[in-house]
């Protein structure tokens, strides 16, 4: 054999960084042998059964419980009374607020949770449920945010009455939560006075919800003689949760066990702390036995962790060529009933200010106002970094605005006002540093490969054309992401620093076994960080086995949300593996009797420079370091445990081109062609960042096109079924074509980006640019998102175009 | 979602089916493919103290030709449907419509005896029966009676059915040969109902239309006929003026509910819009 095809031999053999290797999960997700919540059966155990609120906003005048107690199968109904005597009927959220675990004297959101029943099976605790009495008297109920900061508004936590702030600064306003301010507002006002163009535009991100296919859940199970809790459940981040278990229960946190087990989605929708799970726990407290609480899907859809709801508006001003010189950009934040929505403690708007996106803004100010309305508490979720979504959108659509207004073209707009590559490392007007991109290739790319002047003239013709059925949309999105959070300087959440970790073990025989805070609802972790340690330690990605979730096995992590996977716990795994590399190499200089300066990494060993027949594989050294033949004073094993604490958060960046086709007498949008480049640095596997792409594209596909958490005027629900909620089927899902330029990240130790939501951050502004595009010659410089066939029929019917 | 108990019971014959059905009274529900049934029962929306399953009865399954007609027993599956040589043949429309329902796991157990017993005015089913002319068999403790599809369905889940009775068959005659059809749904996603849709069968004669039957789903509270667009396009050429002028007349007819598929305005506009294209389709298709 050459030696070039012996090196490749072995190469392929560890199946690292940059092959496509098969996900090694899926051996047992596509044979149906995953294990989740809901698989989850302990002896003895019991089913709660939630009761929930049928109005948006009531006062509780009594509880009756006589005839669900009388149901056969019945154990017990709890009430907010119940939980009382421990303390347990609040409950401290993740966003610096406090919410109700079950209505105390009123619900301020319809389908609260007002009580749960105890019953010996799912059935009888239905039953049960159904026949607890509550009566109610019915208030008024808030549901456009717009509404609740009016003198008169009816107050929505009267728990929170008279407190002056709730975690986040001054309070004006009893339904007020919190107004954050970012950039200079002065700079920013006079760039806009002497501006040559100005653009305002106002634009809604629905309410939504990720809705993963498995919904919210766990069996906690507490062991009365030893004081032992172990709660199994849906939880994208069990550290944490574990953490505020204890703070909550009191329970010494050595003695909480929080087990994630496999996760069928989470989107966000599984990182925040639900009532059920602290009923259930206190309940397992209560009886001594393991209690099971499983939501529905209604349940899900209607109370856990919905995403946006954020009424912006967006301000540009720029000069008659198109360069910007001033963003303003607020938004009203709709919060719901309580602020329970992740928020590292600095950033009650999440990294809103991410709003400049990938341009070179000289001024800029940003503001949002967060407000307590009659809707199920949430916002910060799906697939998206805290509020970059909200963000992205305002400035990718503003770019299009600001297009319109001067006459010109698109992309042009944006090529004028890209932070160029040799401006790399560059620091927004509010205050981020963007760590490398190369913005203008990969635009260009994209146009080349799609034929862009050919569509704009496709595009000019149909225009021309009246008796054309359709109207043609070309929708561009130039996205700058910022995940990974993040430095602990500036991220916490309740006090933890967003570090994160990996524990390193490996064998005499060179299996690996590797441990990390992380938690994988589907992101392909187990194979990913394998292709780290394989690389790094030329042993094979099919020997290293990944855990994560099981807070007694792994080190400290903040979990797996905001695409901080990769970006954190990566560099932790590299990191890790490093220092067993530098061990491994002094074994392997003692053993080859050469000073390690002398030795050379190959693939899988150590070498010794111009002498390759001498040489020690990783192998060979795993066994070693087991054994007495070490070198003096060293110790044996090879392990090693790294917390990383990132300099920085990841800007992954990409280019996207939407043509789409809209029926003008039905309003039905069809896209023609997705066209999606991504850069999100060193490409650990391809194909899982391929999969998460196509994934966050029909995520984004789903928001732009079809999702809303509709309510009537009374805060009633119009459609938390997936009847109604838009979930694409492969159906209705376009073809995704993908693309990619690879710019490293300069700070990360593999040069990695994170990636999983990049696609549905630069794809929802897509889809809008496009859909709105198609309108753009008829004056049309805006459109609310979903773009479902009704609305645009409307806007078709509004202009006429419809006409026989 | 998790229903209220119940009792099961599952006959082997349409006699034990309609005897037990006499016996239970009005605590007894009929279940077929259960896709409309179940749904309801776990939302806790109805709570039938007995189901009588009719999966166990084969008299009830398959579909044949008899003479001028063609039947389908009541618990043949939209699958069934879609898969039928016979009715690809014969009865195209039914076929076509059927693929329109649901989704394949729905059209795997949803039966068309339950989709037209439902009477839902979003069932695609009952709209496809009153264009094809069909009519029913209804077996009661009397024995049978057959009715026309026109008539039967009386409002929303509300049809000539007696609480003692069952649909046992479906009766279809035979369509003229040249005739055409086409059914024209426009749903939000897989597995919706209608936002509006539009069964046709039209017979032409030399360039005028000879005969033309026109149904609407989810355009009222039960399936309309669009018989003032019937009588109007009747001797006429199929043309732009004449198809504007049908599809204003089944609009006129329309009261939608509305709901997040669209308001009474979008709806309406969508039934002439699909009464348009079905029109439109079932000419192209149409010999003579
Ligand atoms: C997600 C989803 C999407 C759907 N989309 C569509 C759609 O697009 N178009 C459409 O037409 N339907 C749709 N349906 C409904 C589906 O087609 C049902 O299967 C159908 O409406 C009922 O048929 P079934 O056999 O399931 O009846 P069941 O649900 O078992 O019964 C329905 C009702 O009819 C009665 N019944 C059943 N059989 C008889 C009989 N032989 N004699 C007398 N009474 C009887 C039952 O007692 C019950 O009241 C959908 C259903 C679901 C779950």
């Amino acid at each position: 054999m050459s030696q070039t095809a012996e090196l490749k031999e072995r190469e392929d053999k560890l199946q690292g960084m940059g092959t496509s290797l098969l996900r090694k999960e899926d051996a047992k997700f596509i044979r149906g042998q995953g294990s989740y919540i809901d698989d989850i059966k302990l002896p003895g155990m019991l089913f709660g059964a939630v009761v929930r609120s049928p109005y948006a906003h009531a006062r509780i005048k009594g509880i009756d419980k006589a005839k669900a107690l009388a149901c056969p199968g019945v154990v017990a109904v709890l009430t907010a009374d119940d939980l009382k005597p421990v303390n347990l009927h609040w409950m401290p959220t993740l966003g610096g607020d406090v919410q109700a675990v079950l209505a105390d004297k009123k619900v301020c959101f319809q389908y609260q949770e007002v009580a749960m029943v105890l019953a010996s099976d799912r059935y009888a605790a239905y039953d049960g449920a159904a026949l607890v009495e509550v009566d109610y008297e019915e208030l008024p109920a808030i549901v456009d945010p717009k509404k609740s900061m009016a003198p008169d508004a009816p107050i929505i936590r009267e728990d929170i009455q008279d407190k002056k702030e709730v975690g986040h600064g001054p309070r004006t306003h009893p339904n007020h939560i919190f107004t954050w301010e970012a950039g200079d507002k002065a700079a920013a006002d006079a760039a806009f006075k002497t501006a040559e163009i100005t653009v305002r535009e106002e634009m809604l991100n629905p309410r939504v919800h990720p809705c993963p296919l498995e919904t919210c859940g766990c069996v906690a199970s507490f062991d009365k003689p030893t004081g032992y809790l172990t709660v199994y459940m849906t939880s994208q981040a069990p550290h944490l949760v574990r953490t505020v278990l204890a703070m909550l229960s009191g329970i010494a946190e050595s003695k909480i066990r929080v087990i994630g087990g496999d996760i069928g989605g989470g989107f966000g929708n599984k990182v925040p702390v639900y009532p059920g799970y602290v009923v259930a726990i206190v309940a397992s407290i209560v009886t001594g036995v393991p209690i099971k609480w499983i939501e529905s899907r209604i349940d899900n859809i209607s109370t856990t962790g919905f995403a946006r709801d954020y009424h912006g508006v967006g301000e540009l001003a720029a000069d008659k060529d198109g360069r910007i010189k001033g963003l303003r950009f607020s938004a009203l934040a709709d919060h719901g009933a309580f602020n329970s929505h992740v928020s590292a403690t600095k950033f009650p708007a999440g990294l809103f200010s991410i709003c400049t996106g990938s341009y070179a803004i000289p001024n800029a100010y940003a503001r949002v106002d967060a407000v307590y309305t009659n809707k199920a508490p949430g916002g910060v979720a799906y697939r998206c970094s805290l509020r970059v979504t909200e963000a992205i959108y305002l400035i990718e659509r503003m770019m299009d605005v600001l297009a319109l207004k001067l006459g010109l073209d698109k992309a042009e707009i944006r090529r004028r006002n890209f932070v160029r590559s040799d401006q790399f490392p560059y620091t927004t007007s509010l205050g981020w540093t963007l760590d490398s991109g190369a913005y203008h290739p990969a635009l260009e790319k994209v146009l080349k490969a799609v034929g862009y002047e050919g569509l704009r003239k496709e595009q000019a013709a149909k225009r021309a054309d009246p008796k054309s059925p359709t109207l043609m949309g070309i929708g561009i999105s130039t996205f700058t992401e910022i995940v990974g959070a993040g430095p602990t300087k500036v991220c916490d959440i309740l006090g933890v620093g967003l570090f994160d970790s990996c524990e390193i073990r490996i064998h005499p025989t060179g299996g690996v076994i590797a441990r990390l805070g992380t938690m994988s609802q589907g992101q392909g972790h187990a194979t990913t960080y394998a292709q780290i340690i394989a690389t790094e330690l030329g042993l094979p990605a099919a020997d290293i086995v990944v855990e994560e979730g099981d807070t007694d096995k792994s080190p400290y992590g903040a979990g797996t949300w905001g695409s901080r996977s990769t970006p954190v716990s990566g560099a932790a795994t590299a990191m890790a593996a490093r220092k067993i590399k530098d061990k491994a190499k002094k074994i392997a200089a003692h053993l080859l009797e050469v000073s390690e300066g002398d030795l050379e990494w190959e693939i899988d060993r150590f070498k010794v420079k111009g002498n390759p027949s001498q040489a020690k594989t990783m192998k060979e050294i795993c066994m070693v370091a087991h054994t007495g033949n070490l070198p003096a004073g060293m110790e044996q094993g090879l392990n090693a445990v790294t917390y990383y604490d990132p300099p920085n958060l990841t800007f992954p960046f990409g280019a996207y081109l939407c043509v789409v086709d809209v029926d003008k007498f039905t309003g039905e949008v069809k896209v023609r062609r997705f066209y999606a480049l991504d850069d999100c640095g060193t490409r650990i596997n391809p194909m899982v960042i391929e999969g998460q792409i196509h994934g966050g594209l029909t995520e984004a596909f789903a928001v732009a096109m079809g999702q809303q958490i509709p309510f009537d005027e009374n805060g009633n629900h119009l459609g938390n079924s997936l009847m109604d909620y838009f979930l694409p089927t492969a159906v209705e899902t376009p073809k995704w074509e993908t693309d990619h330029t690879v710019t490293l990240c300069p700070h990360h130790p593999l040069g990695a980006k994170g990636v999983a939501e990049s696609p549905h951050v630069g794809g929802i502004p897509c889809f809008s640019n496009a859909v709105i595009d198609a309108f753009a010659h008829l004056g049309v410089t805006h459109m609310d998102m979903p773009h479902s066939a009704w609305r645009v029929w409307q806007q078709c019917n509004t202009l006429g175009v419809n006409k026989r | 979602m998790i229903p209220a108990g119940f009792d099961y019971h599952a006959p082997r014959s349409v006699a034990d089916a309609v005897k037990l059905l006499g016996e239970l009274g009005p605590e007894a529900k009929l279940l077929a493919g259960g896709h409309s049934l179940l749904p309801m029962m776990k939302l806790r929306f109805a709570e039938p103290g007995h189901l009588v399953d009719l999966g166990r009865i084969a008299e009830l399954r398959g579909i044949s030709e008899a003479g001028k007609e063609i039947r389908i027993g009541a618990m043949t599956t939209e699958h069934e449907l879609l898969r039928s040589k016979l009715l690809a043949e014969k009865v195209p429309l039914l076929v076509e419509g059927a693929g329109w329902i649901a989704d394949p796991q729905v059209r795997y157990k949803g039966t068309i005896g339950g989709d037209i017993s439902h009477g839902d005015p979003a069932n695609d089913q009952p709209a496809l029966m009153l264009a094809l002319e069909a009519s029913f068999v209804l077996t009661g403790p009397k024995g049978e009676r057959v009715v026309k599809a026109d008539g039967y369905f009386l409002g929303l889940y509300s049809t000539q059915l007696a609480e003692d009775e069952i649909l046992t068959q479906i009766r279809i005659p035979l369509p003229a040969p040249g005739s055409g059809w086409s059914y024209q749904k426009l749903k939000r996603k897989t597995g919706d109902f209608a936002t509006a849709a539009t069964a046709v069968m039209l017979q032409m004669k030399g360039k005028s239309v000879a005969s033309v039957a026109i149904a609407l789903t989810n355009a009222g509270p039960t399936v309309l006929k669009a018989r003032d667009a019937e009588a109007y396009l009747k001797g006429k050429a199929i043309d732009d003026a004449s198809l504007n002028e049908a599809a204003r007349l089944a609009m006129k007819i329309c009261q939608p509910t509305p709901d997040q598929r669209g308001d009474a305005e979008y709806k309406v506009a969508m039934c002439g819009e699909m009464t348009r294209r079905a029109l439109q389709a079932a000419h192209a298709r149409a010999k003579g």
